[in-house]
């Protein structure tokens, strides 16, 4: 009984196990050097990858195989910069191809500056993978009918935004988050928005399974040390999700004894 | 017999010396071994059979891989 997190507390998405309930992306980063730094100091143990078009001009480029070691991390391939159901399905489809994961994430967009969820491309997206063998986990709107809708056709986790992509704006929405939880039962992540430190651990204290970033480390001037504190963020909201928070009341109520005093 | 196969690879209009498959396109681009994944007109063309893919003029190709992203 010393307050530490229990071992036994995992979470477990598509009968994959994990410890770390922070994934964080790969991208922005100065260099791949960088990228790799920042990723070991988060702890995470799932990272987000994008697929895009090898540069025909430089194939001996380094690659970020080479620096974030696939065998160590699960790669969550990404559907970033898809904004229709068809872009996004040929990309995951390549993405399997290229390492063989049928485990993603998909996003299908709406237009800039905005980049919310387009959920009518999200749900055929969704539905034409799960049919094709994929474990989607899915980002999407604060919308708790289109959550408990994706459930039903078989997403494996459910990842509403908590503000915009890159926003930084942090959790905006958590009423809302909390009762998109209520719906489903399958993980539950907060993907998009979160800014720094406190807005990782508001996501966990809500009881989200985990969260999903990347600008917060990316963006920071020093991304090794908020990669070091977003961890400590995500360990501190799940330890205070499983300690329970005091009520909140509208008024004072003294720590100190009310007996006893000088007069 | 040498033919010029006129594709589309990556966005870019190519000529290439043909015939050609899969395999060939990638050992010329110095790709071979990459972690790659490559779509023909669409399709996915898995690795076990790029040895046995003919490109043909007008071909639509794609070549990816994973780089950083959120």
């Amino acid at each position: 009984m010393d307050g530490t997190l229990p071992v036994e507390d995992t979470w477990t998405v598509a009968g994959r196990r994990f410890r770390s309930r922070l994934i964080v992306g790969t991208g922005k980063y100065k260099d791949l050097e960088e990228t790799a730094a920042a990723i070991e100091a988060s702890g995470a143990e799932i990272v987000t990858v994008a697929v895009r078009r090898v540069n025909l001009s430089d194939p001996k480029a380094p690659m970020l195989q080479d620096y974030v070691d696939p065998k160590k991390y699960t790669y969550l391939p990404n559907t970033a910069g898809c904004h229709t159901a068809n872009d996004a399905v040929r990309t995951l489809r390549l993405a399997r191809e290229a390492g063989g994961w049928n485990l993603v994430k998909l996003e299908v967009l709406g237009p800039p500056p905005l980049l919310y969820p387009d959920m009518p491309g999200t749900f055929e997206a969704a539905q034409a993978l799960i049919k094709d063998g994929f474990e989607v986990m899915v980002y999407c709107a604060d919308d708790p009918l289109a959550a408990k809708r994706l459930e039903e056709m078989g997403c494996v986790a459910i990842m509403p935004l908590g503000a915009p992509i890159g926003s930084g704006l942090g959790i905006q929405n958590p009423a809302m988050i909390c009762m998109m939880m209520e719906q489903v039962t399958v993980p539950f992540l907060v993907d998009a928005g979160v800014g720094t430190a406190s807005d990782a651990a508001i996501a966990l204290e809500l009881g989200c399974d985990a969260v999903l970033l990347n600008s917060a480390i990316a963006l920071a001037k020093d991304p090794v040390r908020m990669a070091r504190a977003m961890k400590l963020a995500v360990e501190a909201g799940r330890l205070a999700h499983l300690a329970g928070r005091m009520p909140r009341r509208m008024g004072a109520d003294p720590s100190s004894p009310l007996t006893g005093l000088i007069r | 017999m040498q033919t010029v196969i006129t594709v589309m690879l990556n966005g870019e209009t190519r000529a290439l010396d043909g015939p050609l498959t899969v395999s060939g396109l990638l050992s010329t681009l110095g790709l071979e071994g990459r972690k790659v994944a490559v779509e023909c007109n669409e399709a996915i063309v898995p690795r076990s059979r790029y040895a046995e893919t003919w490109l043909a003029s007008g071909d639509s190709l794609e070549i990816v891989h994973f780089i950083g992203g959120g």
